[in-house]
């Protein structure tokens, strides 16, 4: 089957079986492999994405359903010339991440969080993140991680222009 | 963990849908949130050989309140249920439901559909008395929760059924209390407790195949001053009304301890709930 939709603002189109899940179209047909495939069945949440601004789990959608939607993954993060997100990049300073695998995850929801609350506590962060599992960190570097972006984001708000920040900003 | 090969119906009516469930004899499934059919799909416990897709059905959304009475559309995501005020205890248990992205694409419809014992709307729908509106080929039908939960995982709509829409009555107050392990998991016991026309009605998940409705502690509580005590007996009588099975996440013994003290919880949030007020 034809379907089409949006990745990270541009416009896609590809033939995938009805079984395709949307995580395997990203991955196979588009080669957009930031999106990871834990569990395949809708509990670890590393291959959360965001649907319509939404964050859903791409292991339990196919593609076929995705149709003119609008989908948002780890790669669309970063800005055109490469320059890091603030979350991407306190996940870095804060430790935020080991080994890696759930963090595109953890990036998907916490960015979901960091649309709609500017300012959340760590237990509104951990329950907005309780859907990722991490197997690496404890979980209390990506809280300190999502703060700190938070925190970082909600400067840049209040200046004029967008300010270069550095380092961990708690 | 990928699913067997399957036909796929985009259906665009619910007349079209129910026709091809009725073709199909059984061997079609319908895909609302995915969120409990995808995951059974990928493990290959559930192998159909036709899904119908009823997300880009028109009309399936939506709430309207009447008559004490909120009407909500069955492919209304849990995320909705969570943010709409008309109906506060619906909004609370919707947050109960797994994590954020779950919420996303999860359903009303799909929820009481799938009825799993341990799920947070079918005690919410039994504990209410709401009534599921189904459609089939002949036409559509009206079943009061009541009559639909037959089972763990089972209920009594046909093979070529759909619910389109579910009418949950409004509580004056109510309470709702649930034990879970993580945030997020499914519960180990759930309790809504609701008072519809000046009578406490109470359901409890988690603890049997379907939900239980608590009719002894109701007539416990029927005509006398809700006080603490009278919450202690009520919570006594449900605790001893279900039969739990043990099982990896708790044993019998505990879930009926933590029916009655949640039980009391639910019964206690519900006396000091101001009328019409989200938790």
């Amino acid at each position: 089957m034809k379907v089409g939709f949006t990745v990270n603002g541009e416009a896609v189109s590809m033939e995938v079986e009805p079984r395709t899940t949307l995580a395997d179209a990203l991955r196979e047909g588009l080669g957009l492999t930031g999106t990871h495939l834990g569990c395949e069945q809708g509990v670890c949440g590393a291959c959360t994405i965001l649907l319509d601004g939404r964050p859903i789990r791409a292991c339990l959608m196919f593609a076929v359903q995705a149709s003119g939607c609008s989908v948002t993954t780890v790669e669309g993060m970063a800005a055109e010339d490469g320059t890091l997100h603030p979350l991407q990049r306190a996940f870095c300073d804060q430790h935020g991440l080991q080994c890696g695998f759930c963090t595109p995850g953890m990036l998907m929801s916490a960015l979901h969080l960091l649309h709609r609350e500017t300012s959340p506590t760590r237990r509104r962060i951990r329950e907005e993140l309780s859907g990722n599992i991490c197997r690496c960190t404890g979980y209390a570097s990506i809280v300190d991680a999502v703060q700190a972006a938070a925190e970082e984001m909600a400067a840049g708000m209040d200046d004029a222009a967008p300010t270069e920040v550095t380092g961990g900003t708690t | 963990m990928k699913p067997a090969r399957f036909d796929y119906l985009q259906a665009t009516s619910v007349t079209e849908a129910v026709g091809a469930l009725a073709a199909a004899e059984g061997e079609a499934k319908i895909l609302a949130g995915g969120q409990s059919l995808v995951p059974l799909m990928a493990l290959r416990m559930g192998r159909p050989s036709l899904v119908v897709d009823v997300n880009r059905i028109p009309g399936l959304g939506g709430m309207a309140i009447a008559d004490g009475v909120v009407r909500i559309g069955a492919l209304t995501r849990h995320s909705a249920l969570s943010e709409q005020r008309a109906h506060p205890l619906l909004a609370e248990a919707a947050r109960w439901i797994g994590h954020q992205a779950i919420r996303s694409r999860g359903t009303v419809g799909g929820s009481i559909a799938h009825a799993d014992p341990s799920a947070e709307l079918p005690v919410v729908a039994t504990a209410l008395d709401a009534v599921a509106l189904v459609a089939n080929p002949a036409g559509r039908r009206r079943i009061p929760a009541a009559d639909l939960f037959a089972g763990p995982f089972e209920t009594t709509l046909g093979h070529d059924e759909m619910i389109i829409a579910l009418d949950f009555p409004v509580p004056r107050r109510w309470g709702f209390a649930e034990l879970s392990r993580r945030h997020g998991d499914f519960g180990l016991v759930t309790v809504a407790a609701a008072e519809i026309d000046g009578r406490v009605r109470i359901a409890v998940g988690g603890v049997g195949g379907v939900p239980y409705r608590a009719v002894d502690a109701e007539a416990r509580l029927a005509d006398v001053e809700l006080t603490p005590a009278a919450f202690d007996e009520a919570a006594r009588l449900t605790a001893s009304g279900i039969d739990p099975a043990d099982d990896l996440h708790a044993t019998a013994a505990y879930r009926r301890a933590m029916t009655a003290e949640h039980t009391r919880r639910a019964l206690l949030r519900l006396r000091e709930r101001p009328e019409g007020v989200p938790a």
